[in-house]
């Protein structure tokens, strides 16, 4: 009995779960279901099967390169990703293992930046691209998100390096480890994990930025964020073109997170329970 | 080698003082155990010791060297941690072999050497498992044998029992006093149980509050308590204390007695008191008894002597075993 009502709740349990997750993904399925439509079908309302015309991939291809912006956002996310690993990485290890009287006062102004409106300092940060002429510069880009998302990657790896007790390395220090021996043999290897989903989520969160790419950007450095939004043309809306650019901006960071789920989910949620 | 001086040794963070100064001969060879109750500084005494934590002032020697501010991994110590400290992504095999390695040592020789320390310590066969697949008191094996490989000129051991359960602790004690014997290293032991610290010590060092309340083999302090502190932390169960007049007949503010220096009698004594608790172990019966007068005193009685809840028993305190302390708490001769 007890296991036909455990079966059951089981059952209930992952119907909603189901529900829940389609609801979510909804908005990127009906993207990918509206690229494949003409314009004429998507302009006519709500439709789940399209004709299966692919003809909103081959005009966004030949009307506008793609490659370009996929470049971009290429570079902007992992060069950005590289930039934060190599500052959060000292200062989320100083922290967790040499904390002071004010450390947690330093974490919690880090993430108060993120409280604030972006575009409360869209004026003043315009100003400075624009006087060190770094408007539209790959490399101002990759510096400015790498500072937004600073506060997340040194959030994550504090937590992360939080989890490696101290004793260890306290240990591998009475062995004899040097400095880098400590470093390279034992901390690196046990904050692989933490490491590697930190990047991930990085990546992610540059390669979705959009409200500073579309507004430091106009050719030169525009990722597929600014390719998205330039199909939103005076012209008009062109639904089925746009989705076309949509889906194929969002495809390899798609294929990427589902490769790498298992792996995200873990370092979003490590720590939480234990 | 491994003789160990501490001269006016301070560690103050900010304004507290953890340890306000002490001064220590450790000899070669010697098995010290630092005891103390929770906070007494004594854990941050041998950090002090292995390079862990800095010294605020004074001076650390190890071997006429002064080490006071060379490195941890400089000052030939080997450490044995509470939470053993292993490194979990190696297996044990590369987690013994690790300061040999650090050593930089040929590979045939840290092969032998782990070789040799993994049969000591009964490990061979699981010299190819990961930490997480052992049992406390492998583990703990472990971290024993990634000390001893390295031929340290001291071990320092920081409550490295407390984890494990009563009956391996008594087993894992006899390994560790073997082990020594065998070695005969300079060892450095902390702990808060004074069974560990009378049943394993060459030298017990009592600490309290950072300062060190007395230095001596595990008999003289049982024997001669220099103060109250002493004297309520060594044995087991407590001494008991008795002020008021019965303590000034005997002209002193404070007067202790153990409960093994208590005889017992149903039928007469000097005190008389009810049981209040009966604890029977087999051999021993540990009675908690309320005495008129006087107040709660613990008396240690053999196994065969049955009484229970309520009862009446008379207590007379063997005067040859009575400690007298003044009104400082100190003992008087």
């Amino acid at each position: 009995m007890a296991r036909t009502i455990s079966t059951r709740r089981t059952a209930v349990v992952t119907l909603c779960a189901w529900i829940v997750a389609l609801v979510i993904f909804f908005p990127i399925l009906y993207t990918i279901i509206t690229s494949f439509k003409s314009e004429a079908e998507a302009i006519q309302g709500f439709n789940l099967i399209p004709s299966g015309t692919v003809e909103s991939y081959v005009e966004v291809q030949t009307q506008k390169d793609y490659f370009k912006p996929f470049m971009n956002s290429v570079i902007l996310s992992l060069g950005s990703t590289v930039l934060a690993l190599l500052v959060s990485v000292p200062a989320a290890w100083a922290m967790a293992f040499s904390p002071t009287k004010r450390t947690k006062d330093i974490l919690m102004w880090m993430l108060s930046t993120k409280m604030m409106p972006a575009v409360a300092v869209l004026v003043p940060i315009y100003l400075i691209f624009r006087d060190t002429g770094l408007l539209d510069s790959r490399i101002g880009l990759t510096v400015m998100l790498m500072l937004i998302n600073l506060p997340i990657v040194v959030w994550m790896l504090y937590t992360y390096f939080r989890e490696i007790p101290g004793e260890i390395l306290e240990a591998a220090r009475m062995d004899g480890a040097s400095l880098w021996g400590e470093i390279i043999y034992v901390l690196t290897p046990m904050a692989v994990p933490g490491i590697a989903s930190t990047m991930l989520l990085n990546i992610i969160l540059a390669w979705n930025e959009a409200f500073w790419t579309i507004r430091l950007t106009t050719t030169n450095a525009a990722p597929l964020t600014a390719f998205i939004a330039s199909f939103s043309s005076p012209q008009g809306l062109f639904w089925a073109k746009l989705s076309a650019a949509s889906t194929l901006a969002i495809a390899p960071i798609l294929v990427m997170g589902w490769f790498s789920q298992k792996q995200l989910v873990r370092g979003l949620t490590f720590g939480a329970v234990k | 080698m491994g003789k160990i001086v501490l001269r006016k040794v301070n560690k103050s963070f900010g304004n507290t003082a953890v340890i306000p100064g002490i001064d220590l001969a450790i000899e070669d060879g010697e098995f010290v155990v630092f005891v103390g109750p929770s906070g007494c500084g004594k854990s941050t005494l041998l950090r002090l010791i292995a390079g862990l934590e800095d010294t605020t002032s004074g001076t650390i020697e190890i071997d006429g060297r002064d080490v006071t501010d060379t490195a941890p991994a400089q000052r030939r110590l080997a450490m044995v941690f509470q939470s053993y400290a292993l490194y979990p992504h190696m297996s044990v095999r590369k987690n013994i072999a690790f300061p040999l390695k650090m050593a930089k040592l040929p590979q045939e020789q840290i092969n032998k050497k782990v070789e040799d320390a993994a049969r000591i310590l009964n490990l061979t066969n699981y010299l190819e498992r990961r930490p997480g697949q052992l049992s406390g008191g492998q583990r703990q094996r472990v971290a024993i044998g990634r000390a001893i490989v390295r031929q340290p000129s001291a071990f320092l051991f920081d409550e490295p029992l407390s984890n494990l359960d009563a009956a391996l602790r008594g087993s894992m004690r006899l390994e560790i006093s073997e082990l020594h014997h065998q070695l005969n290293t300079t060892m450095i032991y902390v702990t808060h149980d004074q069974v560990e610290a009378m049943t394993m010590a060459d030298k017990i060092v009592v600490l309290n509050a950072g300062n060190i309340e007395q230095v001596g083999s595990p008999l003289d302090l049982y024997r001669s308590p220099r103060n109250l502190f002493v004297a309520g932390f060594i044995g087991s169960p407590k001494m008991n204390f008795v002020s008021g007049s019965y303590a000034q007949a005997h002209s002193a503010v404070t007067v202790g007695v153990r409960p093994e220096h208590l005889v017992l009698s149903r039928e007469s004594g000097e005190w008389h008191g009810t049981v209040t608790v009966a604890e029977h172990l087999g051999a021993d019966t540990y009675l908690h008894v309320q005495v008129d007068g006087i107040g709660l005193i613990t008396a240690r009685a053999s196994g065969e002597f049955a009484v229970k809840h309520g009862d009446s028993v008379f207590i007379t305190p063997d005067r040859s075993r009575i400690h007298r302390f003044d009104a400082n708490g100190n003992a008087l001769a």
